[in-house]
């Protein structure tokens, strides 16, 4: 049966909402569309109630506590608060931050702004397969580190980091662990405890949940962990984050958090295999196609290839009826080409040539084979079309050319 | 982000797509752009020795829909034309036969630049060409 068109498969970037989390929100903007912090009549305990068994939900996804989950308004703000909130409270022990290349922009651009008001950021390189070196961490703390922001898993590559062990790490030196869990939470166990996370980042729309809404979990035991608000007011969420809560946005990111812990197990399993069904038709019929970033560290849902010869945003132009995303410069307005591959040291070439390939929950198997089947067409028409295709096929060593750059 | 029906239209059917071989000496071979910047166009062109008239144009582009389209364009653009008169022919015109957004813009220099170096290696090689012939005249005639 020929699936359904166009096809969506940049998961990544984020999700279709599950009618299931719908249905749970819907009631919420009506008539039960009350004010959680109305502490003083029944629409207000309605919708409290809801916010609470949200937080219970959240809390047993990444075993935590109810108390330990503030809302906020998505992953941004979770990362800028963890991130901010940590440094300007921890100040007098402190000035140091270790983070590393790969992070989100929300991540990286938040302590660069940091930078500016006198902290001080080690940014640490990444080994070829996209994971920290823990022994560069270890060396990177000093008696002024007071904060490791490291992500649970890219979102680019899908690449899992040793999260676990930068936790000991952490613990060891009695600096604090926040980690970026977006693409994480809800697609591999993630647990705060096992793991030794002090603040953990959740985005609501990556695990079919609704935009504009996330959460920040702040350790409460071992150590009590504090952050200073960045957005202050009525002092909600126990003074971290105030503004009246997205009651709607939140029933659904805790609906969204049920299901994900109950249908992990199979559903990381399916992910799986829909991935590797997707390298081995691809990769089964293209030459000079490279998968970036660890295949035994990563998301059951990622796969980002290199399409050597072929410009990404060509390839992406020739499957137009599949939405996937391309670390081609050509598809953003800077011109350069992904970070996140120029860290794992791909080269420039190369990272002008990756698709990045995001399955999710409403994927399909024809979907699948629908898609590696207009890639593989797609590759072999531009690589007719590529002076550099032709120059390999001869011999050439592309890298040894001198090319006229300006 | 949306792509106009011309750009659309050579990307979906680019016009001479090939090679011709780059040591005859009717042919002048132009590869600008570099594989670490997004974008390699490769352009040939074959010339008639007696009337300058560029008789066919080949390209081979590596880059994004909008290089493909600009280099397409070129070669059907220099088809006919003498080469003097192809090299009057500007980025700016590209852009707006193809509607390009500033971003692109890149793409038709790029265009542009490939015409000019494939004429130029071609140029190349009749100085070379005629270098050679007087020479060998001069030394005919000691």
């Amino acid at each position: 049966m020929a699936p359904k068109l166009p096809i969506y498969m940049d998961n990544h970037a984020t999700t279709p909402v599950d009618p299931r989390v719908v249905e749970a929100m819907l009631p919420f903007f009506t008539e039960r569309f009350g004010n959680a912090a109305s502490r003083n009549h029944s629409f207000g305990w309605t919708a409290e109630e809801a916010v609470e068994n949200a937080r219970a939900q959240i809390a047993r996804l990444i075993n935590a506590t109810p108390k330990e989950i503030i809302f906020t308004s998505g992953a941004t703000e979770s990362d800028n608060l963890a991130i901010k909130g940590v440094a300007e409270m921890y100040r007098e022990k402190g000035n140091h931050i270790i983070t590393q290349a790969t992070e989100h922009k929300a991540v990286l651009d938040t302590c660069k702004r940091l930078e500016k008001y006198g902290f001080e950021v080690t940014y640490l390189p990444v080994e070829r397969d996209g994971r920290v070196n823990l022994e560069d961490l270890e060396r990177a703390i000093t008696p002024k580190t007071i904060l490791i922001t490291i992500m649970y898993a890219n979102n680019e590559i899908g690449v899992i980091q040793p999260v676990a062990e930068i936790g000991k790490i952490a613990q060891k030196h009695g600096v604090l662990f926040h980690t970026d869990g977006v693409q994480a939470v809800g697609k591999v166990p993630v647990d705060v405890q096992r793991d030794g996370i002090h603040l953990l980042s959740i985005s609501g729309h990556k695990i079919y949940g609704p935009k504009g809404v996330g959460a920040l979990y702040v350790r409460r035991k071992n150590p009590r962990v504090q952050v200073a608000a960045t957005i202050d007011g009525g002092g909600h969420e126990r003074g971290m984050r105030s503004g009246t809560l997205n009651v709607p946005g939140i029933v659904g990111l805790g609906k969204a958090c049920e299901l994900c812990q109950e249908e992990m197990p199979t559903e990381s399993v399916r992910m799986a295999a829909l991935r590797d069904r997707l390298q081995r038709a691809i990769m089964g019929s293209l030459d000079e196609v490279y998968v970036n970033g660890s295949l035994d560290h990563r998301l059951p849902n990622n796969l980002n290839i290199s399409f050597a010869y072929v410009e990404g945003e060509s390839l992406l132009m020739g499957i137009n009826d599949v939405a996937v995303s391309s670390g081609s410069a050509c598809t953003s307005a800077t011109l350069e080409p992904s970070y996140v591959l120029k860290a794992l040291g791909v080269g420039e070439d190369l990272a002008h040539t990756s698709i990045r390939f995001g399955l999710g929950r409403f994927n399909t198997e024809e979907e699948v084979d629908y898609v590696a089947q207009r890639v593989v067409e797609t590759v072999k028409r531009l690589r007719e079309l590529s002076p550099l295709y032709d120059l390999a096929k001869e011999g050439v060593d592309l890298s040894k050319m001198s090319w006229k750059t300006d | 982000m949306a792509y106009s029906d011309k750009v659309i239209d050579h990307y979906n059917n680019p016009r001479n797509v090939g090679s011709m071989p780059k040591d005859d000496p009717k042919v002048g071979t132009g590869m600008v752009g570099a594989p670490e910047c997004g974008d390699v166009m490769r352009l040939q062109i074959r010339v008639n020795p007696e009337t300058q008239v560029i008789e066919d144009a080949k390209f081979k582009t590596f880059g994004c829909g909008s290089a493909i389209a600009s280099s397409s364009l070129a070669t059907e653009w220099v088809k006919g034309r003498t080469v003097e008169d192809a090299l009057h022919i500007k980025n700016t015109d590209i852009v707006r036969e193809l509607s390009l957004p500033p971003v692109k813009i890149h793409c038709s220099v790029l265009a542009e630049d490939a015409i000019k170096a494939a004429i130029g290696d071609w140029k190349r090689k009749q100085g070379a060409d005629e270098a050679q012939a007087s020479a060998a005249t001069a030394s005919a005639k000691e």
